[in-house]
């Protein structure tokens, strides 16, 4: 289980989880998961179009999900944000459609792009995702006071002279930097999983912003390791165990949650569980 | 006329058939979107096609009716949201989430089990785009029916639903039960995607139930006019998007052609871009321009 192959796999799981937990934790906050979905998603039609004109992937995958998160902030402040995030992403696919109903490339590649190979990861690739998931941790550790204060009371935020659009823009930003760095290694419906089932049951066990963070990246990472350690045993695709083991956490907390009510009154409310639940 | 229809358009049986099914997908998605749009629920509209799709895969390997597979499936998922989610839309969004990862994780199991089981290809292609000209003549009278139902449950319980759309609390003011009509909508939802996502695929059944319905929402001031323009764009799209898409065979001289999902995409999304222009607002919010407020879009959102 700790084979050499292993060992890499081991390790960019656990930098995804940690990113995908820091992030996932805003993204559930704010309400974004939509985007969250059609950002990585959308970007592989980024790779697709790369490899036909013969461009690194990760430069397309990058182009793509910038555009996206842009194009999805720009037109939301004049439609309605869920469904220009749905027209974004279809155009996105359509575009993969076309480039390859293009190229040669065949069915394994894009197989690997939508569900990942993390079990195929190589030393060369580690870099990239450990700047990149640097980055995305520094970037919300720097915006954390401000974006927490958007995400639960957006008029107090605008009050205080802040301008929630614009960290709505930043956001999204983070977020393309995140999948761009994700999609290659991990595929991209494994870091839309990550990022939404860990923070929501991370919210059930706790008022407070940042333990709730912390325990996200925790369960992250346990439901990361999990599927590793299950996949290797199995043979069957670490997508499932992530996807199985996240909701798993998800009913976990909603049972606490419910356990603790039956037992008696709720001591107090804080603002963070009124927008969360 | 050649120049637009290329030889034996119209004797090709694919496409006829593809006209009519892409017909009928459009118009029942178009009226369901309206619905979904003002609703606020494009995400789960979107999640249940993926979470349909599941169900096709998880058919093929249980050696099931794949038509069983796709509803079955978007009916599960859309109680599954429901059962999760709060009536606040941060929670449901989250519980659309937890589903669709759920789903998608099934996915991946179903595809890794059917490539071992046979070899098959084209199966992850199919579940990210879908294919307008593949789908079995034998199953058209069965997703036509099924849709009229579908649209005949709305057509029941229309009146509520509206009210509960724009306004929640008036509605359980007056004693509609929010709750359950939310249900039947969902469900009615997850048949309708559900169909369409076996019609005409995953990625034109988001297509066709969001962008003609969000373009309508813009041009129009009733709903009842709002439901014939996303009709009409949505029809009007996939007949333009399925020519284009015959005729692009001839475009290039060695390749191949485009697929028809691009071009009706394409077009939807110019559609709604179009809607947005200035010009077309400021003569669709006319003649009360003092009212702007009133357009259906902005009562929703």
């Amino acid at each position: 289980m700790f084979s050499s192959f292993m060992v890499n796999a081991w390790l960019i799981g656990s930098i995804v989880a940690i990113v995908a937990g820091v992030l996932g934790f805003f993204v559930v906050m704010r309400g974004s998961a939509f985007a969250a979905h059609a950002i990585p998603n959308g970007a592989f039609a980024g790779a697709a179009g790369a490899n036909l004109i013969g461009v690194n992937p990760l430069v397309g995958l990058g182009v793509f999900s910038l555009a996206a998160a842009l194009g999805i902030a720009k037109l939301s402040r004049r439609g309605r944000a869920d469904a220009v995030t749905a027209l974004a992403l279809v155009l996105m696919l359509a575009l993969g459609a076309a480039f390859l109903s293009q190229s040669t490339e065949y069915e394994p590649a894009i197989f690997s792009l939508l569900f990942g190979e993390i079990l195929g990861v190589s030393a060369s690739q580690l870099w990239p995702v450990i700047v990149l998931g640097a980055v995305c941790v520094i970037a919300v550790a720097v915006l954390y006071r401000p974006l927490l204060l958007a995400s639960i009371a957006p008029e107090i935020a605008a009050a205080r002279g802040l301008r929630p659009e614009r960290l709505e823009v930043i956001f999204l930003v983070v977020l393309a930097c995140a999948t761009t760095m994700t999609v290659p290694v991990v595929g991209a419906l494994l870091i839309f999983t990550l990022m939404i089932g860990p923070p929501a049951a991370a919210r059930f066990f706790s008022d407070r912003a940042l333990v709730v963070m912390g325990l996200s990246v925790v369960i992250a990472l346990f439901t990361i390791w999990g599927a590793l350690a299950c996949s290797f045993t199995t043979n069957w695709p670490v997508g499932f165990y992530v996807g199985a083991y996240s909701a798993a956490w998800f009913v976990i907390g909603r049972l606490y949650v419910a356990w603790r009510r039956a037992r008696g009154p709720r001591r107090r409310t804080s603002v963070l569980s009124e927008t969360s639940r | 006329m050649h120049y637009l229809f290329e030889p034996g358009f119209f004797s090709s049986s694919p496409v006829r058939v593809a006209f009519a099914i892409g017909a009928v997908s459009a118009i029942v998605s178009a009226i369901v979107g309206v619905f979904t749009v003002m609703r606020g629920q494009s995400f789960a509209g979107h999640a249940l096609s993926d979470v349909a799709t599941t169900g096709g895969s998880g058919a093929f390997f249980f050696n099931l009716s794949p038509l069983v597979g796709f509803l079955g499936a978007g009916v599960l998922g859309a109680g599954a949201m429901e059962a999760v989610g709060v009536q606040r839309l941060r929670g449901r969004d989250v519980a659309t989430g937890i589903v669709l990862g759920f789903a998608t994780g099934l996915a991946a199991l179903f595809l890794y089990l059917d490539t071992t089981k046979s070899a098959t290809t084209g199966v992850s292609q199919q579940i990210l785009f879908g294919s307008i000209f593949t789908l079995d003549p034998s199953t058209i009278p069965l997703v036509v029916v099924m849709s009229v139902i579908t649209l005949g449950v709305l057509a029941v319980i229309f009146r509520p639903l509206l009210l509960s759309s724009i306004s929640p609390d008036l509605a359980a003011a007056r004693g509609i039960s929010v709750r359950v009509i939310g249900l039947l909508f969902m469900l009615a939802l997850a048949v309708a995607v559900g169909l369409s996502s076996i019609a005409v695929g995953s990625l034109l059944s988001t297509a066709l139930l969001i962008g003609p319905a969000a373009t309508a929402l813009r041009l129009t001031r009733n709903l009842r006019s709002a439901l014939i323009v996303a009709g009409a764009l949505g029809v009007a799209a996939t007949w333009v998007g399925i020519i284009l898409a015959y005729d692009s065979f001839y475009w290039f001289t060695s390749s191949q052609g485009l697929p028809v999902s691009f071009f009706i995409v394409a077009l939807i999304f110019l559609g709604y871009l179009l809607s947005g222009l200035p010009a077309v607002r400021r003569r669709t919010s006319s003649p009360t321009a003092a009212a702007p407020t009133h357009s259906l879009e902005r009562v929703a959102g």
